[in-house]
């Protein structure tokens, strides 16, 4: 299975911990991941709330780039980064737009690449040949969480239930998880305010984890970048506003998967969050 | 030569306006076979109609085009006038000057032309015309209706009372349908089951009313006046002949865990049961899924309890055969909501309730006996939260329509709970009121005012668990947007009305149209609101479109009318505008090669099969024949016929060749 990659900024940056875990996963499962040649940045939050046209090309350069690079499929597991090229993929099907960003790329854009998420990428692969590598059956119960990027807009992305998605804790039933009713899975975590308004952070985030951690949840479980750092690098900030510390780790969906294919901690880079994983 | 009258119409300045009408009557007055073309302020007042009998008679006119408003509207009204003058009415058409030309463009020279030419290609049509004579066909007095709710029963009772014989088939094992499930009802809070009970007893003793329950329809063919339903009477396992109903069965059935489809799952029925006390007729049904007999063969034990031997395992299903003029269809609609939200948490949380099992709570036959009590605990719930258009009005995940009622049934819930739970506290999470009706509004004033039912104008994100309470998140729009959460003890969805199931099912064994909820289609929103496209078939109710019980009954009394009206005749006059195929002399008898082409592609059955024979009886051909009865003229098989052997009459090929020359040879 040979399928493309694009890592974006985030995975080679605050989160080496994704792109590691995706890569040793990929390899364990014997997918072909390869990256995009001269990848660029999609933009994130900070084109599209500035500037249409920025925002709509870079995504448009990446995808074809892909296309130039002969690449059908592409997996985005940034869930920011897949967001802005499924947006933009659609927004080009106005021929207009699409001639203007032609125009500033200076070069063919098809429009026809397929872009699927880590979840889909997982899917996709088939849950059988998942069970099938199982080393060590990842018995914990935990909550998966999905935030904002990953499942809306539901008409553009049309990736599971929006309101109650339930992929990612279908893969964490396959690799002998307990998966859980809960109440924030889908709410925002601050998003890109970490930084600009980190007191909503806190509060977003906060409520996110009490809720997590008062069911019984023995870790989160995210596929964004985003979402995780929030979670995990404001921890210490949270923890303050909190009657009671919560110790409850934020972990990729690769590196659950990564630990119950039997892959060491290093090499999912688990050694990185601020809060000690301990699974 | 042809005599060809034409009579342009001002339509008061709707057209003229725009078109300059005389300049039209003097040069369509110049063609070749134009006798007499004038113009007049308006064609369709009683001096107008007399210009054109005056002007039939005088110049001995052998055609007649009148350039007016859309022939929908006027059409009967001038060949009215041209028959009374003597003339065929089929020689009369009209050339649309307003909606096809002076209300689309704007006052200028080409308009003027435009208008020219839409009379010439009629006046070119006309000269083909020939005469034509309405077809006449037998009304069997004797109705079906369809679905016993409250429609139903309203429509066979009105049809009933006019002396008709009325055939009324009902699915389940009662009639009342969704009303006798009701509690009280808006906007004057009587109880739903007093004003409906009597009326159910009334359909079972009325004389002229044959009553069908635990029967579906299961094929309807033929045409107005002369349908042939069959209809599948669904195996009760009881003879009803002898049942008394005294209901000794139903209490020693061991089967006692069965949701009950009438208490909307909120309370248990047994597997031969009678779905609510009021039920008629009054006597059990066996529910085969669900017996112990039908499931392992053993059990009987209401075979021994039953004194009179009603009891009959191997009963079938038996299939009636009714003939009936006339076909109104009453079959109601559906509640959905959980599928849409299932951030809501229907099906999660037990003290998530629809809007009907709500109903059933507050309703005195209900499973708590009207005490408003929470499905998972029993206790009485303090504070509770209705949410609106829980899948209505939502493009994105549910439905776009608005079900109309639910505005209506969330503040009769939320009042009827404050009258039950003196100190309790209900909050209505709403979009937008909508009370348009009779008493509506005050009623939501009366809740909001003296029953001081919290309304929040915004929408609720999420239902979540926690603590044993519902967390309901919302937001507040007229509040700056701000957020609202509510612990509350219950939660009820205002879920959406939908069509209900089988409906399309139902639509294409009838040929009626539907809409893309799968609601039957009226055949005109405004002016033919109870009929359908297919002639005979009448709407009644909901299953056109979710509405309340006073626009329900009102339609199905409007239903009925048109019924009595059908039955008044002995015979219909139908439109001549049917297809026909052609017959010619011998040998060729006619172009038509009988490859049945136009069978398949009639919507409305309406292609027989024809045999020629000679003398001796010996099999010539055989070649399609319509039935004119059936035939609606929609002109499909005219166009698929490949040796073109179809016409429509009035609109033959030859005609429509006329049109199309008189533009092209300008």
């Amino acid at each position: 299975m040979k399928i493309g990659f694009y890592p974006g900024c985030s995975l080679t940056g605050s989160s080496r911990e994704y792109n590691e875990s995706v890569v040793a996963v990929a390899k364990a499962l014997e997918i072909d991941l390869v990256e995009l040649k001269d990848w660029n940045c999609c933009g994130a939050t900070a084109a599209h709330s500035m500037n249409e046209e920025l925002s709509l090309s870079l995504p448009a350069r990446i995808m074809a780039l892909a296309e130039e690079q002969g690449l059908k499929e592409i997996v985005v597991p940034c869930a920011a980064c897949y967001n802005r090229l499924k947006v933009t993929q659609h927004e080009l099907e106005d021929q207009p737009k699409r001639n203007r960003v032609a125009e500033i790329l200076q070069m063919p854009y098809k429009g026809d690449l397929k872009i699927i998420n880590v979840l889909q990428l997982l899917e996709a692969y088939g849950t059988e040949n998942i069970k099938a590598r199982i080393t060590q059956p990842f018995a914990h119960k935990v909550a998966c969480y999905y935030g904002c990027l990953l499942v809306r807009p539901h008409a553009i992305l049309k990736f599971d239930r929006v309101e109650d998605p339930q992929s990612m804790d279908a893969l964490i039933q396959v690799i002998g998880g307990t998966t859980m009713d809960w109440a924030f899975k889908t709410e925002c975590c601050g998003g890109g305010f970490s930084v600009s308004r980190t007191d909503l952070v806190v509060k977003l985030s906060g409520n996110i984890l009490k809720d997590a951690s008062d069911r019984g949840a023995e870790a989160l479980i995210v596929a964004c970048p985003m979402c995780q750092s929030n979670l995990d690098m404001r921890r210490g900030a949270i923890n303050k506003t909190l009657d009671s510390p919560i110790d409850i780790p934020v972990i990729y969906i690769t590196q659950a998967i990564g630990l119950a294919l039997g892959i060491g901690a290093k090499e999912l880079g688990l050694k990185r969050h601020f809060v000690t994983v301990e699974l | 030569m042809s005599k060809i009258g034409v009579f342009i119409c001002h339509c008061g300045e709707n057209i003229s306006a725009t078109v300059d009408v005389e300049r039209v009557a003097r040069e369509v007055g110049g063609m070749e076979g134009v006798a007499h073309a004038i113009d007049y302020k308006y064609m369709c007042s009683d001096p107008g109609q007399t210009f054109i009998k005056e002007a039939v008679k005088k110049y001995n006119l052998d055609g007649v085009v009148v350039g007016a408003c859309s022939p929908r509207m006027h059409e009967p009204t001038f060949r009215r006038a041209c028959a009374e003058a003597g003339l065929n009415p089929y020689l009369c058409e009209m050339a649309n000057l307003r909606e096809h030309c002076s209300w689309v463009h704007e006052k200028s020279e080409e308009t003027t032309e435009k208008a020219i030419d839409l009379v010439k290609m009629l006046v070119q049509k006309v000269k083909k015309n020939k005469p034509l004579d309405s077809i006449k066909v037998p009304v069997t007095k004797r109705a079906l209706v369809i679905g016993g709710g409250i429609a139903g029963i309203q429509a066979s009772l009105d049809i009933a009372n006019t002396g008709h014989k009325v055939i009324l088939v009902e699915r389940d094992p009662s009639i009342g349908g969704h009303m006798s499930q009701l509690s009280e009802t808006f906007p004057t809070l009587d109880c739903s089951q007093c004003i409906l009970t009597p009326r159910m007893v009334e359909v079972a003793q009325h004389p002229n009313i044959k009553l069908y329950t635990y029967a579906e329809l299961e094929s309807l063919e033929g045409f107005i006046g002369n349908f042939t339903a069959k209809i599948r009477l669904k195996a009760k396992s009881v003879d009803y002949s002898t049942c008394t109903g005294c209901g000794a069965c139903i209490q020693k059935c061991p089967v006692k865990k069965i949701p009950s489809e009438f208490n909307a799952g909120l309370g248990t029925r047994t597997a031969i049961y009678v779905p609510f006390p009021q039920a008629v007729p009054n006597k059990p049904v066996i529910d085969r899924v669900n017996c112990n007999y039908y499931k392992r063969g053993a059990c009987k034990i209401c075979e021994k309890t039953c004194q009179v031997g009603s009891i009959q395992w191997d009963r079938e299903d038996e299939i009636v055969t009714e003939e009936v003029g006339a076909v109104v269809l009453a079959t109601g609609f559906d509640v959905k909501g959980a599928d849409f939200f299932p951030e809501y948490g229907y099906g999660k949380y037990k003290d998530v309730l629809t809007g009907l099992q709500f109903e059933r709570m507050a309703s005195a036959s209900g499973p708590t006996f009207g005490e408003i009590r929470r499905p998972s605990d029993g206790v009485i719930p303090k504070k509770i939260v209705f949410i609106a258009c829980a899948g209505s009005r939502d493009p994105a995940k549910g439905i776009p329509y608005c079900s109309k009622i639910c505005c209506m049934y969330t503040a009769k819930h939320a009042m009827l709970y404050q009258h039950k739970v003196h100190d309790g506290e209900s909050t209505v999470f709403y979009m937008d009121i909508r009370a348009g009706g009779k008493n509506y509004e005050e009623f939501v004033r009366r809740a909001i005012e003296e029953d001081t039912v919290n309304y929040v104008r915004g929408r609720v994100a999420r239902v979540y668990e926690k603590d044993g309470k519902l967390i309901v998140k919302g937001v507040d729009t007229l509040l700056g947007g701000q957020q609202v959460e509510i612990e509350a003890d219950m939660v009820v969805l205002a879920t959406a009305g939908v069509a209900n199931c089988g409906s399309e099912q139902l639509a294409q064994k009838l040929h009626v149209s539907y809409d893309p909820y799968h609601f039957f289609a009226e055949a005109h929103p405004k002016l033919k609101p109870v009929e359908t496209n297919t002639a005979g078939i009448f709407l009644a109710g909901a299953c056109q479109a979710p509405k309340d019980i006073p626009e329900t009954v009102g339609m199905a009394s409007g239903a009925a009318v048109k019924v009595a009206a059908l039955f008044s005749n002995d015979e219909l006059v139908r439109e001549p505008l049917v297809a026909v195929v052609n017959r010619l002399a011998p040998p060729l008898y006619s172009t038509c090669v009988g490859c049945f082409m136009c069978e398949t592609a009639c919507p409305y059955n309406a292609i027989e099969h024809e045999d020629i024979r000679g003398r001796d009886g010996s099999l010539i051909k055989t070649i399609a024949k319509v039935n004119e009865g059936l035939c609606q003229g929609c002109g499909t098989c005219v166009a698929f016929c490949r040796s073109k052997s179809i016409d429509i009459q009035g609109y033959t090929h030859e005609q429509v060749y006329a049109e199309v020359m008189s533009l092209l040879n300008d």
